[in-house]
């Protein structure tokens, strides 16, 4: 006899194995001989695909649809074929970037986003929520089965009983103390699960030898083989339909498609599938044997399906008993206990596997991703002065892990009774297929950007709450059942299931069909129309060409913090001893004795960065190390108040009060800059230190002469004059850098105002060299012009246009000698477009310098004079604006013969008349 | 006897930027200092010898040779281990200020600095040049 308690006595001692070897393999990973190191291991993990779904729903759905199971298991297959290429290419990126979670995953490639990584924790949390839901009613249905042997009676209704008699509600009890226990002992996620993950492939292997077991039991000893079974399904005509290929529905081609589909993607998008495939993969060699391994898994647990779905409707007839329970009830009808605890317990693995798995993902994403950046962003200050964060993060993990399944069961008491085990299963499949582009478009495509990205990923979970979900909350009762059948409003264009009029398809396909639409339309226009900011791009960089970069990456932090503060911050959320024995070993990987050796650098900012970045994810690691880097950029006040002391001592001077003016108008530009900076978060990064160090350098003088000619009123005039001169003169570079700092943030942010016209490039030049022929004559440099009778015209600004003439010409003015000088502008059309060439005959840019000079405050100095006078920015103005009209601006040059700018702009084709 | 001012009045300025020198020239000629210039850091290398002056005002980000690096080789050569090093920069934070006190300097200011601080400070650097000097002559 099955009682109660051998049941509930079985199960325990088949938990506290699993903990068994989940212990002993922890230790054998402590002790350096892993147990999971082998693709054998790494193939039975991923089987964790294999759910309560596929132990006993895989049999309903094939009672109902025949071979309308397979394409849930043919998706994982053909995958597998791309599996070498695109697992290969995460896991490499996962490695070096100490990826989390697949929150983390895509926050980390569009520029450390917590805002996506946010969005992408509650897409995977609701998506989830379904199947987890999937699997408590499995595990308590087959439960109550169970205990009614050898009776076979179906259950009562979900949250018929009330809560506190309801097993699901103690089976998620269970689960939740049982995944705590496996899942947070430790806190470094980023180093691998070895322990539970021994514990999964062990339970793979038991549910597959449950299920085949059932299976030779229903086919050979029930009936007499596969060819038995068939015939006699053959000869019932209401059976016979569920043999034929792609069954009988119409329209069912097309779900098989869409079907196959969904399943290549959810195997690489359900958090567990990329926890143990990416997260917890030990060594990248290890695809080449799981990528036929697991398709063998998964034709083994499949081959029974059918045998046991028809054999089950032989033996009940159709509709007496719910087929997603024949795995369980055949061997109860022919009283075999034995075989029936077995499958129970084969049940219970596929069950407790994904939800452990499953939870632990999602756990590690609500932890690092949704709550960590609010509380860093909310009480960031009292956040910081806790000196031991790691139990905090821990218990984060556990109140989430217990939040996700106790609203996996109120799933359960909502909408579980509505639909089968595979319906429930879809629903979350679909959901988390929405990352595909996100996260394909992430490693493939340098220009998807963080707005793309956001808008595709919103657009499609949209979509999918209201065509999956909003009618399976109706189904349940939940919300009226009207919405559905007439469309919000009565707006029949609205209604859930045939949005905008689509019709004759099956809720899947329609409901993939929009939200793919709405996903992928989303992400490419939006991440063609905008821009990415630096942190982004470089991100994409790394995702892309991740198996080009060889060694360290630096530079991407401009500042450095002291070895000490990185490291007791990384003790605060790794615990002090683990972050000591860290940088041990990182400063002995770097030839330095101990870690109080090191050098701080921007390297191993970026090392203490990535530790971070394993426990609590790449976005709240940035706002952490940004904490303790310093970049300590000018405070705007303090230039303020140099600014103010310089108005003062110029304002004692009646004749410069026009210069004053001049003075203010800079300064309410600064501020005007600095919010404008303070909004980009890409001129924060890497420009505003640079910003601010060239500042400094007029400023410093404008204070000088501000205190000397307030500290000495006794000068005579002529000193006075010569020092308020250069303040004048300094004071007017500073408005030229802000003016121009200024002017590039508005380019590159593409927010500059653009009046565009079509010109005649002849008379721009001429109006160029006309504007400086005084400048020319003054410096004695000789001025040429060459230009042809007939030009294309170009269609750009006029004004920017001259901006770039302007800049040119004083370049060549300034980097000429006076008396011998000579430039020569010429124009000519070249292939489609019009060229224009600025030659001067001045000292000439040596090659390894042509590149840099268009590059930010990068300027090459005349060694022979003083250093030249300009900010450094405008070639890389004048880039921008040529290349914002689709041309290019480059040098050619040869040091002591002089250098040639040109740059070219498409010609406008005049249309024949 | 000689004629030349003692060695505590000499200051050498390294620095490129033009106003700033002149600024930094007329704040040590009004305390009675004898000045030359140096644009950069071979110049400042070479004049910290010929010139031989009792302090340097040493900018960091010199053409040629940076002004961390003048300071690691002044340290390291006998004749001017003892010249004072005061390290100007427009680099502010403090890892950047320890680095530059590690390579030997005396003191690091942070650009754009107060003017009469900066006075003071060299004053009483030249103070203790001269105490030193006078002590070791009785």
């Amino acid at each position: 006899m099955l009682q109660g308690w051998i049941i509930v006595c079985a199960s325990f001692a088949y938990i506290g194995f699993l903990f068994a070897i989940a212990y002993f393999a922890d230790k054998r990973a402590d002790q350096g001989r892993s147990l999971i190191a082998t693709p054998y291991i790494y193939a039975l993990s991923l089987g964790v695909y294999a759910t309560a779904w596929t132990f006993y729903g895989s049999v309903g759905r094939a009672a109902s649809d025949g071979v309308g199971f397979l394409p849930i298991y043919l998706g994982p297959t053909l995958m597998m074929i791309l599996w070498w290429f695109v697992v290969r290419k995460m896991i490499r990126i996962s490695k070096i970037n100490r990826i989390t979670s697949l929150a983390d995953f895509v926050a980390s490639r569009y520029g450390k986003s917590a805002l996506l990584g946010g969005l992408v924790t509650v897409i995977a949390v609701v998506g989830i929520l379904p199947y987890i839901s999937l699997q408590l009613k499995a595990i308590s249905t087959s439960f109550s089965i169970l205990l009614q042997y050898p009776e076979i009676v179906m259950p009562a209704k979900a949250g018929a009983t009330g809560i506190f008699n309801d097993t699901a509600f103690y089976i998620a009890i269970f689960l939740a103390s049982f995944t705590i226990a496996f899942g947070t002992r430790q806190l470094d996620v980023a180093e691998r699960h070895e322990g539970m993950v021994a514990a999964i492939a062990f339970e793979s292997l038991v549910k597959l030898i449950a299920f085949i077991s059932v299976g030779i039991y229903v086919t050979f000893a029930m009936f007499d083989g596969p060819a038995d079974i068939f015939g006699r399904a053959l000869a019932q005509p209401d059976l016979a339909s569920l043999v034929a290929p792609f069954g009988a529905a119409a329209g069912s081609y097309m779900s098989w498609i869409w079907l196959t589909m969904l399943s290549m993607l959810a195997i690489l998008f359900l958090p567990r599938q990329f926890q143990v495939a990416v997260i917890e993969n030990v060594d990248e060699k290890h695809l080449n044997k799981a990528v036929w391994l697991f398709p063998l898994y998964m034709l083994a647990i499949n081959l029974f399906v059918l045998p046991i779905a028809l054999g089950g409707l032989l033996h009940f007839g159709v509709g007496s008993v719910d087929a997603d329970t024949f795995v369980l009830t055949l061997p109860m009808a022919e009283k075999q206990e034995w075989l029936a605890l077995l499958v129970f317990i084969g049940g219970l693995s596929a069950a407790t596997g994904m939800v452990i798995v499953e939870t632990i993902a999602l756990s590690t994403m609500v932890c690092n991703d949704l709550v960590m950046p609010l509380l860093l962003r909310v009480t960031r200050l009292r956040f910081m002065q806790h000196a031991n964060l790691s139990m905090l993060l821990l218990d984060i993990r556990r109140a989430a892990i217990v939040l996700i399944l106790m609203m996996g069961y109120f799933y359960y008491l909502v909408a579980g009774e509505a639909y089968a085990l595979v319906s429930i299963g879809l629903i979350s499949f679909a959901a988390v297929a929405q990352f595909a582009p996100a996260v394909i478009g992430g490693i493939y495509w340098k220009d998807g950007s963080r707005l793309g990205a956001l808008a595709g990923l919103s657009a499609g979970f949209a979509v999918w709450v209201y065509t999956l979900l909003l009618p399976a909350f109706a189904k349940s009762g939940w919300i009226p059942q009207e919405i559905i059948e007439r469309g919000p409003f009565s707006i029949e264009l609205l209604k859930p299931l045939q949005l905008f009029g689509l019709t004759g398809l099956d809720q899947m396909t329609h409901a993939m069909l929009w939200s793919m639409l709405a996903n992928i339309g989303l992400y490419i226009g939006v991440s063609l129309l905008g821009r990415q900011s630096a942190a982004e791009r470089i991100q994409a960089t790394l995702f892309v060409d991740v198996f080009s970069q060889t060694g360290d990456r630096t530079g991407f932090w401009r500042g450095t913090a002291s070895v000490s503060s990185l490291q007791s911050l990384v003790g605060r959320f790794l615990g002090p001893a683990r972050a000591a024995d860290l940088f041990d070993t990182y400063a002995k990987s770097r030839g330095v004795a101990s870690a109080d050796a090191l050098e701080s650098d921007a390297r191993l900012v970026r090392f203490a960065e990535i530790q971070l970045a394993g426990a609590i994810g790449a976005a709240s690691a940035r706002v952490m190390v940004a904490s303790v880097v310093e970049e300590e950029p000018l405070g705007v006040d303090e230039v303020m108040a140099i600014i103010d002391e310089a108005s003062q001592a110029i304002a004692q001077s009646n004749e410069l009060k026009i210069k004053q003016a001049e003075l203010e108008v800079a300064t309410r530009e600064l501020r005007s800059a600095n919010e404008r900076l303070r909004e980009l978060d890409h001129l924060k990064d890497d420009f505003i230190s640079t910003v601010t160090h060239e500042l400094r350098t007029p400023l410093t003088s404008i204070r000088a002469f501000s205190e000397i000619l307030h500290d000495n009123p006794e000068l005579d005039a002529e000193e006075r004059t010569r020092f308020l001169g250069i303040l004048v003169k300094e004071s007017e570079r500073l408005t030229r850098l802000i003016n121009q700092v200024l002017d590039l943030a508005k380019l590159e942010a593409g927010a500059a105002e653009w009046r565009i016209a079509t010109l005649d490039l002849r008379d721009l030049v001429a109006d160029a060299t006309s504007a400086t022929e005084q400048l020319f004559r003054s410096n004695r440099i000789e001025l040429k012009t060459d230009l042809p009778d007939h030009l294309p015209p170009v269609v750009a600004d006029r004004d920017r246009l001259m901006q770039v003439m302007l800049n040119l010409l004083s370049n060549a003015i300034k980097f000429c000698e006076s008396g011998t000088g000579r430039v020569q502008v010429s124009l000519r059309r070249e292939h489609g477009s019009v060229r224009v060439d600025v030659r001067d005959n001045g000292i000439g840019i040596a090659r390894e310098n042509q590149q840099l000079i268009f590059e930010k405050f990068r300027q090459v100095g005349d060694t022979l004079t003083d250093k030249p006078q300009g900010t450094g920015l405008g070639l890389a103005i004048c880039r921008e604006i040529v290349g914002h009209f689709g041309g290019r601006l480059w040098v050619e040059s040869e040091v002591g013969c002089g250098a040639t700018f040109s740059f070219s702009l498409p010609a406008q084709t005049v249309s024949a008349t | 006897m000689s004629v030349s001012l003692p060695v505590s009045h000499r200051v050498l300025i390294a620095d490129d930027e033009p106003a700033i020198v002149l600024s930094l020239e007329f704040l040590m000629r009004r305390c009675g200092i004898v000045t030359d210039i140096a644009r950069d850091g071979e110049e400042a290398l070479a004049k910290a010898t010929s010139f031989a002056p009792a302090l340097i005002l040493l900018d960091v980000m010199l053409p040629r040779r940076s002004g961390l690096e003048v300071c690691r080789v002044l340290r390291s050569q006998e004749s001017t281990r003892t010249i004072k090093i005061i390290l100007l920069t427009a680099k502010g934070g403090h890892t950047e200020s320890e680095r530059g006190l590690s390579m030997g300097a005396d003191l690091y200011v942070v650009k754009p600095f107060s003017t009469q601080e900066l006075v003071l400070q060299v004053k009483t650097m030249l103070e203790n040049v001269r105490g030193a000097a006078d002590g070791g002559a009785r």
